[in-house]
């Protein structure tokens, strides 16, 4: 099936089998290979995307269910936010292995487009789907706080 | 740039062959026209920087060197340094320590520094990234390797003006004469590269204080990547012409295939092929593949789609009977009776007899997954006889070997490209996942990336051995320890390698044969256990259960004696003192180092437990439903104490307001990675102490993916972690894994202050969610 989806504000057509998630489109078919696969079934967040500014799991979602929306990856994550988050991890040295982080960073990017200060509480509830085997937790914490400051 | 990129004939490699990393983000404008590089990497054409060697001089062969400076330095015409990588980047940041080491005793500006990560190949020495070494074990090396250069680049500026080299400085990448003139290592190079390298003792490392790099943090090398989504992982390879495949593997451990209908999976969109895989032989599966069916497809998800719609009847094989809670009441059975003795001193069965007061307490510990959020991943591609591979694995000779043995070819016919590692754990170190992709790619014709679920890695791992442990301990009247038996039965990480039947001694040397307590009569036992999983080693391997017990029992052995238990255990390790194990009768491995070097000290031991206590207000009154405990263990060479608050609500959920945890590593070179180290590998414990339980029915593992194997998420992590490292100037000692060993029994030792509750077994948490609060004050 041909589609063409809007990523990171270029138009891509894609030929993939109908129900094909998201995820592996970047992957396999776009190599767009930023956006990792952790579980597959919506755990792990480790292939976490913008949708029309959501942060949503790509692995269970169906890549034709988003043909029409404003996708956003890892590779094309931008703006006054993501540069702001960027810098707070490089600062504090948050990333261990790195291979969770993409999905750490549009999580962290998404929570702060909509909360200038989020609480413990609040970092909790937004984060809370992103796995970190190597348990960066607390920097990740830290470093969304620090952001929030940088940024607002 | 470094490495064969897209301007070579080579098949092209979109992604894993980049140079990892360049440090000043500084591209290589012009490389490959007219460099005039001197000192080559050695002779692995498979890997060797095509631009480079291109305008090399020939290759020498540096086959005899042991990680001379010719295999890991090379310097480029105009002072760009390129250093080579033999160790495997996990997370760990490893690629930024070797080049501290390597680059301080070089002395070249960090800026200038590129780094190429290292095939693997024996001319590398040790690769295996594995029990926490690449900086306890290859120091020296490291350090002689840049040194060596800087001497070598110094004679040749000497040579070059005439002059004697004690004439001679260097700095930062320039020689000066004593008279003022100056010449900069690329000037230098080429003539550099055709000296001979100098022997070790006329080689001069710097003093400490003339340290650039080691001890300083400098920025990972990997960072910028991996937030840009750019680093590529295993997982990440993509080769020209590359299927996908997914594998469907046994349920159970040697089971095989009875019957396929590959129709509908043959039907899926985009799946190509259905291969029956090669059967592991004998009967201990090594690094060997699983066997089973692979389904091969044009991406990744047909693939998985085309393995749903396998039909297969197995043959369940030689394990099928094994189910893990049959298993653990017999091994808790075992620990009930005596075992074989490892470790003796004075007379334990008397003393406890004799004891005023006598305790005993089971510990069980349930098998574990590493599981990394990378999940095993492997890409390979056959030309003739040859096959190239590029994978996430710690140990590269290991999977170089392991693929030539099972494909019928030599070594030197394999090569394998080390990726960044999206974690590892130790379950990397074992590279059957790279066979697979080797063989399906020579069967296919095609390049193919083998890449498992995080079901299939649940499933089939290498498990975190489960054990059983049995614990007395007698007090004389004031409360002091007279004796303490420590029984222990686990299957052995040997079982997946040959015949066995009882944990080795290198395991109970992880904790339970280095016991340092001053207890007048110890002795240490082991039983029988065999295995029906296989069985590898995790962050830490043996430590987690071993120390899980017996810190969790000097808290109890404080409890019964009425004393606080801080001060019980500097009680029970005793006078200052440097512990000879052979006393007791124990052959002390001491993680591969000499004791002379990194003796058991108590007084390094006594020291962390101290400042974590101080850390934590020790003795601090802690509101309502907190507690406070605290472990310390000596493991990887370090010593690291650990201090836990935790609180219990009135509905049993635990939260951490605060962790701290103090480290002896004897000489840092990276201090704040080292404490990043110290909280991963903290949370890794407390993660699998409160949820970690992998299980088994009919051979078949139960858990599949996050919601049955649960690990620890931010809402759970704690508030505050402070980690102290402590001044020395000790060689290096281990980083990765030593905080490990002390979070479960702190946990547990926290637990049973905040709520009366002691927690014998992981996962602590069983198979709920919060604690049991109908069990508070139950000793
Ligand atoms: S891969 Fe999508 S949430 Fe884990
Ligand atoms: S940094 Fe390794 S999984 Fe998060």
């Amino acid at each position: 099936m041909a589609i063409t989806l809007k990523i990171n504000g270029k138009n891509e057509n894609v030929t993939a089998a109908e129900g094909t998630p998201l995820l592996w489109v970047l992957r396999d078919h776009l190599g767009m290979t930023g956006t990792k696969f952790g579980c597959g079934v919506a755990q792990c967040g480790a292939c976490t995307v913008h949708v029309d500014g959501t942060p949503i799991r790509s692995c269970i979602t169906a890549h034709e269910d988003v043909e029409d929306s404003d996708i956003v990856t890892i590779e094309g994550a931008s703006g006054k936010v993501a540069d702001a988050i960027r810098g707070a991890w490089e600062e504090l040295a948050v990333p261990q292995c790195g291979y969770c982080q993409a999905g750490q960073i549009m999580s962290a990017t998404a929570l702060l487009v909509t909360n200038k200060s989020p609480s413990d509480d609040d970092i909790d509830a937004a984060m809370s789907g992103n796995i970190c085997r190597c348990a960066t937790y607390v920097r990740i914490r830290k470093a969304i706080k620090e952001a929030a400051k940088a940024v607002y | 740039m470094f490495m064969h990129l897209a301007q070579t004939a080579k098949p092209k490699i979109e992604t894993a062959n980049k140079p990892l990393l360049n440090l000043s983000r500084r591209g290589f404008v012009g490389a490959g026209t007219g460099l005039a590089l001197a000192v080559t990497l050695g002779a692995c054409s498979q890997n060797k920087p095509e631009t480079l060697a291109q305008a090399a001089a020939p290759i020498p062969d540096n086959s005899n060197i042991d990680i001379g400076p010719l295999v890991l330095i090379s310097i480029a015409a105009d002072g760009r340094t390129q250093i080579t990588n033999p160790r495997s980047e996990m997370g760990q940041q490893v690629i930024t320590t070797v080049a501290q080491m390597i680059a301080d005793e070089l002395d070249v500006p960090w800026d200038d520094l590129f780094i190429k990560q290292a095939v693997g190949d024996k001319k590398y020495g040790d690769q295996n990234t594995d029990g926490s070494t690449s900086v306890r074990n290859h120091f020296d090396r490291f350090r002689m390797a840049g040194a060596s250069m800087r001497q070598m680049l110094t004679q040749a500026a000497a040579n070059e003006w005439g002059v004697d080299i004690s004439e001679c400085t260097s700095e930062l990448g320039v020689i000066t004469h004593s008279s003022g003139k100056t010449l900069t290592y690329g000037d230098v190079s080429e003539a550099a590269g055709k000296l001979d390298v100098p022997a070790e003792d006329t080689v001069t490392l710097k003093t400490r204080s003339q340290w650039r790099y080691i001890g300083k943090d400098k920025p990972s090398y990997t960072i910028s990547d991996v937030i840009r989504g750019k680093g590529t992982f295993g997982i990440d390879v993509r080769v020209p012409d590359m299927l996908y495949a997914v594998i469907a593997r046994p349920p159970a451990l040697f089971g095989k295939v009875k019957s396929l209908d590959d129709t509908a999976a043959l039907a899926v969109p985009g799946v190509t092929q259905v291969v029956k895989m090669k059967e592991p032989e004998g009967e201990a599966p090594g690094f060997q593949q699983l066997g089973g069916v692979a389904v091969i497809a044009t991406d990744t998800w047909a693939a998985i789609q085309g393995r749903e719609a396998l039909k297969i009847e197995w043959d369940a094989g030689p394990h099928k009977n094994y189910n893990s809670k049959t298993y653990a009441q017999e091994l808790m059975a075992t620990a009930r009776q005596p075992g074989e003795n490892k470790f003796k001193r004075g007379d334990v069965t008397k003393a406890l007899s004799s004891a005023e007061t006598m305790i005993s307490a089971d510990y069980y510990a349930a098998h574990l997954s590493q599981s990394p959020m990378e999940p095993p991943a492997a890409t390979a591609q056959w030309t003739g006889d040859n096959v190239e591979i590029w994978a996430c694995t710690q140990n590269p000779q290991a999977a170089q070997s392991t693929v030539a043995q099972i494909c019928g070819v030599p070594d030197e016919n394999v090569t394998v490209h080390v990726t960044l590692l999206g974690g590892g754990f130790g379950r990397k170190s074992k590279p059957d996942f790279v066979v697979e992709a080797a063989l399906l790619a020579r069967e296919v014709g095609k390049p193919v990336k083998v890449t498992w679920t995080r079901e299939d890695d649940i499933k089939h791992g290498y498990f975190h051995s489960v054990s059983a442990q049995h614990m007395k301990g007698g007090l004389d009247k004031d409360g002091n320890v007279t004796a303490v038996l420590h029984r222990t039965v686990f299957p052995s990480i040997n079982s997946t390698f040959g015949p066995s039947d009882q944990g080795s001694d290198f395991e109970l040397s992880l904790g339970a044969t280095d016991n340092p307590w001053n207890v007048p009569n110890m002795a240490v036992e082991v039983g029988k256990a065999n295995s029906h999983i296989r069985i590898g080693w995790l962050r830490s391997v043996a430590n987690v259960y071993h120390v899980f017990a017996n810190q969790s029992f000097a808290a109890e052995l404080a409890h019964a004696a009425g004393k606080d238990p801080k001060a019980f255990l500097m009680d029970i390790i005793g006078p200052d003192r440097i512990i000879d194990f052979s006393k007791d009768g124990v052959t002390y491995p001491n993680y591969g180092a000499s004791l002379d070097e990194h003796p058991v000290d108590t007084k390094r031991l006594k020291a962390v437990l101290d400042k974590a206590a101080t850390m934590a207000k020790w003795g601090r009154d802690v509101p309502k439903g907190h507690g406070l405990g605290i472990a310390v263990h000596r493991s990887f060479l370090a010593y690291v104490a650990t201090a836990i608050e935790v609180a219990v609500d009135a509905d049993g959920n635990i939260s951490f307001p605060g962790i701290w945890s103090a480290v002896d590593a004897g000489t840092v070179v990276s201090p704040d990675n080292t404490k990043s180290q110290i909280e991963g590998g903290t949370l890794f414990g407390i993660s699998n102490a409160l949820y970690g339980e992998i299980t088994a029915t009919n051979g078949a593992v139960d858990q599949s993916n996050f919601p049955d194997w649960r690990v620890m998420r931010m809402a759970e992590a704690p508030h505050v972690f402070e980690t102290h490292i402590m001044e020395s100037e000790a060689p290096p000692a281990g980083v990765g894994e030593p905080g490990t060993p002390p979070a479960a029994p702190a946990l547990a030792n926290a637990i049973f202050a905040a709520t009366g509750q002691r927690l014998r077994a992981m996962p602590l948490l069983g198979q709920n969610d919060r604690l049991d609060m109908s069990k508070v004050g139950e000793g």
